[in-house]
């Protein structure tokens, strides 16, 4: 009989590979790659589980990225994703084989299966998450860069009361994750239970080096990125044809804001932010984006940040590396020469 | 034939949020609304009723006052309210929230023709676990992310959106839909319903009620039924204000592409 609360039992880091059309989904990597750090942390063996039909084939790629061991279950019944198939064989599985981790891609497909394979197994899972820590110097060294918490209620993070006793969480996966649109951040722990289950954000973990480098071209993993927002409400048309002349100058895509996804201006697969997608360009050029935090909490991590707009209030420049106050009609051809001039002159 | 819908009320978190000093929301000051995409899913259900005539009762598990949001759901045309409350259920995490919610449906009792409709996430903890995690605790099937359905007969047709596409799914009832903005627009409360919703009523459950319930043990409910625990919450720091550049004209992006060149990030 499973159980899911005999702590000892249970080793090892899996890694749900999805795959749709017999095409790994690039966030697999990023999830393989992070996996073998949490691996190495524990001193473990990190094992990919992929379904499909036929999908042998994209297995081995897997260990290019740091995975040990890949489970491949291959039937005509798993060539699609369905809920109930996909549970059932993951379950099964993890009955078996009892790991302790279980990470799943945060896509509308590792959302739909992880928690109903929580609720089945009786186990935590974490939703989300954009930060992964087994030891607790690296966790610790984490929360200095990315909170604002003093010093020693950092230090009290090494343990929780549990059943009225200390338990330290040295072993404990610590899963961290925006709450209430980025306002706040939460690490969670599943103290009492195996294995601790997240779903990872795409795009946040980075992925290993490798020789591959044909990817189609996508927000997520683009070096330049120009967003457009609100501002471009003037003329819509224009505003999109000069953001998209500035990112082919830059060699980059258009992204968007929120506002204009659901103004229909521009479709749902370009949208940065909370509840679109999490990039972290070279360079992100927000034009007439005023910066709200879900905006924000899906872009504040680019390496460079440059913000175009009329209002100098505009929370944007909060985050910006170089702001501009100015109609980005007016701005963004100007910039588009001064970016080939200044080209020109190297 | 009945449809059940489950709401959260939810701070809205696209105003100021308030933050305590110990890294704690500060919920007394925000504002509370429905949870949005479970207005999409109250709408899919008075859709339905509206070419069927079937009963629509929404859940909630929270507080005593979110029975104010019940009303509303009322004035708007759901039939029946069910108010889930009790300090037994303080606390609990999805996996926790799921078993009592499953409980309280089931206690109602689901009928063979009848649908769970629940919206994809609330935006306060956006997980959107809750509502798989209910599915698996009734024992049926569920589609989520669904952005249309269509019902003929006991079978279900809903078109799931994906990332990259969608795939369309049949189901059978009794099942569980999760339901997004691109499903519909909710309609408004009307002045005939905002009168009637005080004839309606609203059935609260407590652990009283509920306590006999197989799904219900002292050890899957509320904080110490819950497998995750929260170890920490923080705000990330503001990162400080970059350069502004004076002016809008030639002569400022000149100078920006020429800082761009020289750090070589162009």
């Amino acid at each position: 009989m499973f159980n899911s609360s005999d702590i000892e039992a249970f080793k090892n880091v899996w890694v749900f590979c999805e795959q749709r059309n017999g095409e790994m989904m690039p966030t697999t990597f990023e999830l393989i790659s992070e996996g073998r750090k949490l691996a190495d942390e524990l001193g473990v063996e990190l094992c990919g589980i992929l379904l499909g039909d036929d999908v042998d084939g994209i297995a081995p790629e897997l260990g290019v990225y740091g995975a040990d061991k890949v489970y491949v279950y291959n039937s005509p019944l798993l060539k699609t994703f369905t809920t109930d198939a996909y549970t059932k064989i993951i379950t099964d599985a993890v009955a078996e084989f009892k790991p302790e981790i279980l990470l799943f891609g945060a896509s509308t497909i590792g959302r739909d299966l992880a928690p109903r394979c929580a609720a089945r197994l009786h186990t935590g899972l974490c939703a989300d998450c954009t930060h992964l820590d087994i030891d607790l110097d690296n966790y610790q060294k984490f929360l200095k860069e990315a909170s604002t918490l003093p010093e020693d209620r950092i230090e009290r993070t090494k343990s929780v009361k549990l059943a009225g006793a200390d338990h330290s969480v040295a072993r404990d996966l610590k899963m961290t994750r925006p709450a209430f649109g980025g306002h706040l951040m939460a690490s969670i722990i599943c103290p009492r239970f195996r294995p601790a289950m997240a779903t990872v954000r795409p795009g946040v973990m980075k992925k290993r080096e490798n020789r591959r480098t044909a990817e189609i071209l996508h927000l997520i993993g683009a070096d330049y990125i120009v967003s457009v927002g609100r501002g471009i409400s003037k003329d819509v048309e224009k505003g999109l044809a000069l953001a998209e002349e500035l990112a082919n100058e830059l060699g980059g895509v258009v992204g968007a804001s929120r506002a204009c996804v659901d103004a229909g201006w521009i479709g749902a697969d370009h949208q940065v932010g909370q509840t679109g997608k999490t990039v972290h360009p070279k360079v992100y050029i927000a034009l007439g984006i005023s910066g709200a935090i879900q905006h924000k909490a899906g872009m504040q991590e680019s390496e460079c940040i440059i913000a175009v707009n009329k209002n100098e209030t505009a929370p944007i420049f909060e985050c910006a590396d170089y702001g501009i106050v100015g109609d980005l009609f007016k701005v963004v051809p100007e910039l588009i020469e001064s970016i080939r001039a200044a080209k020109a002159a190297k | 034939m009945k449809i059940f819908v489950t709401v959260k009320q939810v701070p809205d978190t696209s105003g100021t949020v308030a933050v305590n000093p110990d890294g704690t929301l500060d919920r007394a000051s925000m504002q509370t609304i429905i949870n949005p995409d479970d207005m999409n899913a109250v709408e899919a259900a008075l859709t339905l009723k509206d070419e069927l005539g079937c009963k629509v009762v929404a859940f909630t598990m929270g507080p005593p006052p979110a029975e104010g949001m019940l009303r509303e759901l009322m004035a708007m045309g759901v039939d029946e309210g069910v108010l889930i409350t009790a300090r037994e259920f303080g606390g609990s995490d999805t996996y926790a929230t799921s078993q009592i919610i499953a409980a309280a449906i089931d206690t109602y009792g689901v009928e063979p023709e009848d649908i769970i409709l629940a919206g994809r996430q609330a935006i306060d903890g956006d997980t959107a676990q809750v509502g798989p995690q209910i599915a698996e605790k009734l024992h049926l099937p569920q589609v989520t992310y669904a952005g249309e359905i269509q019902k003929d007969g006991d079978v279900l047709t809903v078109k799931r959106i994906l990332e990259d596409g969608y795939m369309t799914v049949k189901v059978h009832t009794p099942c569980m839909i999760t339901c997004i903005k691109e499903l519909n627009n909710p309609r408004y409360m009307n002045i005939g319903g905002i009168f009637e919703c005080y004839n309606k009523q609203v059935v609260t459950m407590t652990y009283e009620t509920l306590k006999d319930h197989p799904l219900i043990d002292k050890s899957t409910i509320g904080l110490l039924g819950s497998p995750t625990n929260i170890l920490t919450s923080f705000t990330p720091p503001q990162k400080g204000a970059g350069m502004m550049l004076a002016g809008d004209g030639k002569e400022t992006t000149d100078k920006l592409a020429g800082i761009l060149a020289a750090k070589h990030i162009i």
